[in-house]
């Protein structure tokens, strides 16, 4: 496969270690935004290939695991109701609210389906005229322009029996509130590709400089990683702060702007809640009042829903890099992808379900 | 007057009953037995044990790039007789059709499960069909059971791995689950990726005339490879590892599978074969399955190990390694 | 987050005011919304999120980093001093 092929080459991966085995002195904190990312280190063995000095921890970009429990909840009450249709990225339906998922609403009758593209569910609308289909929209910034255009889109062609749930949630502010925080270990980042494909680098250069961390946009491949991890390192042991791309095929500095545009028009930035973290301010997005007639909150009335979460769950500090997930003692024991205590545990990409799906015991 | 779709009284016992009967089903599956039209088929079983299995099949779309329910229904009961050193002898069919399924799609559906039949060389002996109302099934289920009499000689189980055994994998894997999930309608896909569907009895029959001595096979068919993989693990307390560079996946299953962000060996197979022989076997096997059509890209995929029992262990391309686990239900298309 | 596959743009078409375009992925096409990529030509190849095209790949980027990567080992700055030990199960 073109452009993947070449970065899953084993004999360039090799080199890269070492060339990051010669430049590590000393140990590094590196922190991997992305639950791609995440994934794709564990999927691939990265970090057990790294030098010991080299201790990447996990960051919170996994739409799936930092979606608010009550916005969950407020999705499995919609996808109940007789006249919904509930469209869901295929990531959400196994993720638990305090007493179901998504699964088990299907099971007792809702009309709950998976889709690969938010335009599906606009033309679930259009063939369904008598339904109300709503869309889960959830995801960074990768995934706004799709959630965007399927609004502006209805807006467009006036589909109103369209709705979104919205939870889209934000990069650099939630990067903000780790620095921040009194426990927090990282020393430099790699940012996630796709999120910098569409918003480009340039937000990022305020934040190396205020928090004087360096921060790479990386690709999602083994040889991307570690180019990206090599960079980091390079950064670090050369004391400088700054934003240096090591994803220049997909990521530019000023990103896309077409879909910066879109995301612009039909979006508004909101403090939005974190599962396991809990309010970051302005780090979401909300529909514009112009497009409110399209929110589903208003449309079924959901508002007043909220929820709490699991005592026994540490996702907060999982997300935050501050514990790994072996550390946490219900890790494998109470929680477990069959019965996730948090949403770390459940998405592929999270991270717990990450050590779990492929670590579990490995070394012990 | 002849109906175009399967109405309540084709199932009622009557005269539409017959008439589906002569119509769609005989035409294409009579046989001595079926022709008796018994309630019941009265076989000769040749000495040695009986095996026996059912399997009901609910496919979802029906018809699908490379096959159709029908002659799933009649491979999967074929191969899950096989893969117990069974010679598979002879079938029956249970039907429940939706009221309005289409008479002409029914008997595609019924002709091909002929022609699977036919190539598998076994018999459909009895059968039966019911209807049930509009919305209550999903335009067909097939219910098969399949009776075979076991090889003299063969002793296999997935009880009987031993750390040393030597893994083979019959082909590419992902083949069927992937042809299922890019044909279903929402999912933006126009991929033609050719389910896998196949009877395996003849090959295997091949492979234990060179070595009856085959510790264990399975036709690893819902939740893929891995799943299969940990079901022999676990049966035999033993551990598996596997080399993730040796494992086939055709480019278009591969391409659904990466866009789709899906592991491949969690997907479903339906002429696929894994099996587990003494290392000093494992060539003489992997020669007579490279020779059938079904083994063409036969391959050792790994060996069968004293360590980590009841876990499969996957060396990746960057000899780094990774635990290879049961799917956690059904296979969902992920954005993340 | 955001699973995105680089694909193959092979045709281009409207469909309800949106610039589409079918993608091949190593052999399984897609459909994928082309609005924010305007001005992609049939033959490019593209990052696929979500049913949409979010950047056309820079291919000369894409070949120069490679290429660099590979000058570097070649000119030795990439010392290989053996293999890698492997990870070890205990």
């Amino acid at each position: 496969m073109k452009y993947i092929d070449e970065y899953r080459d084993p004999a360039l991966a090799r080199n890269l270690l070492q060339e990051i085995r010669r430049k590590a002195t000393r140990h590094w904190t590196i922190m991997e935004i992305c639950g791609g990312q995440t994934h794709s280190i564990l999927r691939n063995g990265i970090d057990q290939l790294l030098p010991e000095s080299i201790e990447l921890v996990h960051g919170p970009g996994c739409p799936v695991c930092v979606t608010p429990l009550e916005s969950i909840e407020r999705a499995l009450v919609i996808a109940a109701r007789k006249e919904v249709i509930f469209t869901s990225f295929g990531d959400m339906l196994r993720v638990p609210g305090s007493s179901k998922d998504l699964f088990m609403v299907r099971s007792e009758g809702g009309d709950v389906r998976i889709v690969f593209s938010p335009l599906d569910a606009l033309q679930i609308a259009r063939a369904n005229p008598a339904k109300e289909v709503v869309f889960f929209a959830v995801g960074f910034e990768t995934t706004a322009p799709a959630n965007a255009m399927a609004v502006w889109q209805a807006a467009r062609e006036g589909i109103e029996n369209f709705s979104v749930l919205a939870s889209q949630v934000m990069v650099p502010p939630a990067m903000r509130a780790i620095l921040s925080s009194p426990g927090n270990r990282v020393q430099g980042f790699l940012a996630a590709g796709h999120v910098c494909a569409v918003m480009g680098y340039e937000e990022y250069e305020p934040v190396a400089r205020e928090f004087h961390v360096p921060i790479v946009p990386t690709g999602f491949e083994p040889v991307d990683l570690l180019a990206g991890i090599l960079q980091t390192v390079e950064l670090l042991e050369e004391g400088r702060a700054g934003v240096v791309n090591r994803y220049g095929r997909v990521v530019s500095r000023e990103g896309n702007r077409h879909a910066q545009e879109i995301i612009r028009q039909v979006f508004k930035v909101t403090d939005r809640q974190w599962r396991g973290i809990g309010l970051i301010p302005q780090s979401g997005l909300g529909l514009r009042e112009s497009f409110a007639r399209f929110d589903a909150v208003t449309k079924f009335d959901v508002a007043h829903i909220s929820a709490s979460e699991s005592p026994l769950c540490m996702s907060g500090s999982v997300l935050q890099g501050i514990l790994k997930p072996d550390g946490c003692p219900a890790f494998a024991r109470e929680c477990t992808p069959e019965h996730p205590l948090g949403a770390t545990m459940v998405s592929s990409e999270g991270a717990c379900a990450a050590y779990y799906n492929y670590h579990r015991n490995i070394f012990q | 007057m002849q109906h175009e779709t399967v109405q309540m009284a084709h199932g009622a016992g009557g005269r539409l009953s017959q008439a589906l009967m002569q119509r769609i089903f005989m035409p294409h599956l009579h046989n001595a037995f079926l022709d008796l039209l018994d309630d019941q088929a009265k076989l000769d079983l040749p000495a040695g044990r009986v095996a026996f299995t059912t399997d009901t099949y609910v496919v979802s779309p029906v018809f699908f790039p490379g096959g159709n329910i029908g002659e799933l229904a009649v491979n999967g009961t074929v191969n899950d007789l096989a893969v117990g050193g069974a010679t598979p002898l002879y079938l029956s069919a249970g039907f429940v059709l939706e009221e309005g399924f289409s008479l002409a799609e029914l008997e595609t559906i019924v002709k091909s499960m002929a022609e699977a039949a036919r190539k598998a060389g076994v018999m459909m002996v009895t059968g039966d069909t019911k209807v049930v109302g509009k919305g209550q099934c999903d335009r067909i289920f097939i219910n098969t059971s399949g009776i075979g009499v076991v090889r003299e000689g063969t002793a296999l189980s997935c009880r009987n791995l031993k750390p040393g055994d030597t893994i083979i994998l019959s082909g590419t894997v992902g083949d069927h689950g992937m042809s299922i999930m890019t044909s279903r309608e929402g999912l933006s896909f126009q991929s033609r990726i050719t389910s896998d569907s196949a009877a395996l009895n003849g090959m295997i029959a091949s492979m234990l005339d060179v070595v009856p001595a085959i510790h264990a096979m399975r036709d690893p068919t819902r939740g893929g490879v891995a799943a299969t993989l940990n079901e022999l693990a676990a049966s035999s307390s033993v551990g598996i590892e596997i080399d993730e560079t040796t494992i086939p996946v055709k480019a278009d299953v591969r391409g659904a599978c990466e866009l789709l962000g899906i592991d491949p060996l969690h997907v479903a197979n339906e002429g696929k074969l894994v099996v587990v022989v003494a290392a000093v076997d494992a060539g003489q096997v992997l020669d007579v399955m490279r020779s059938c059509e079904h083994g063409r890209d036969a391959v050792i995929i790994g060996s069968v190990v004293d360590d980590h029992p009841g876990m499969v262990v996957m060396r990746t391309a960057f000899a780094s390694r990774r635990i290879i686990d049961l799917p956690l239900g059904e296979q969902l298309p992920r954005i993340c | 987050m955001c699973l995105a596959i680089p694909g193959k743009l092979l045709e281009l078409f409207n469909e309800n005011g949106l610039k589409m375009g079918t993608v091949d992925v190593n052999g399984s096409k897609t459909r994928a919304c082309l609005e924010y990529v305007p001005e992609i030509q049939v033959g490019q190849y593209t990052i696929v999120h979500a049913g949409f095209a979010l950047k056309i790949i820079d291919e000369e980027e894409a070949a120069e980093s490679l290429k660099l990567w590979q000058e570097l080992i070649e000119s030795g700055a990439f010392d290989i001093e053996g293999e890698l030990p492997s990870p070890e199960l205990s």
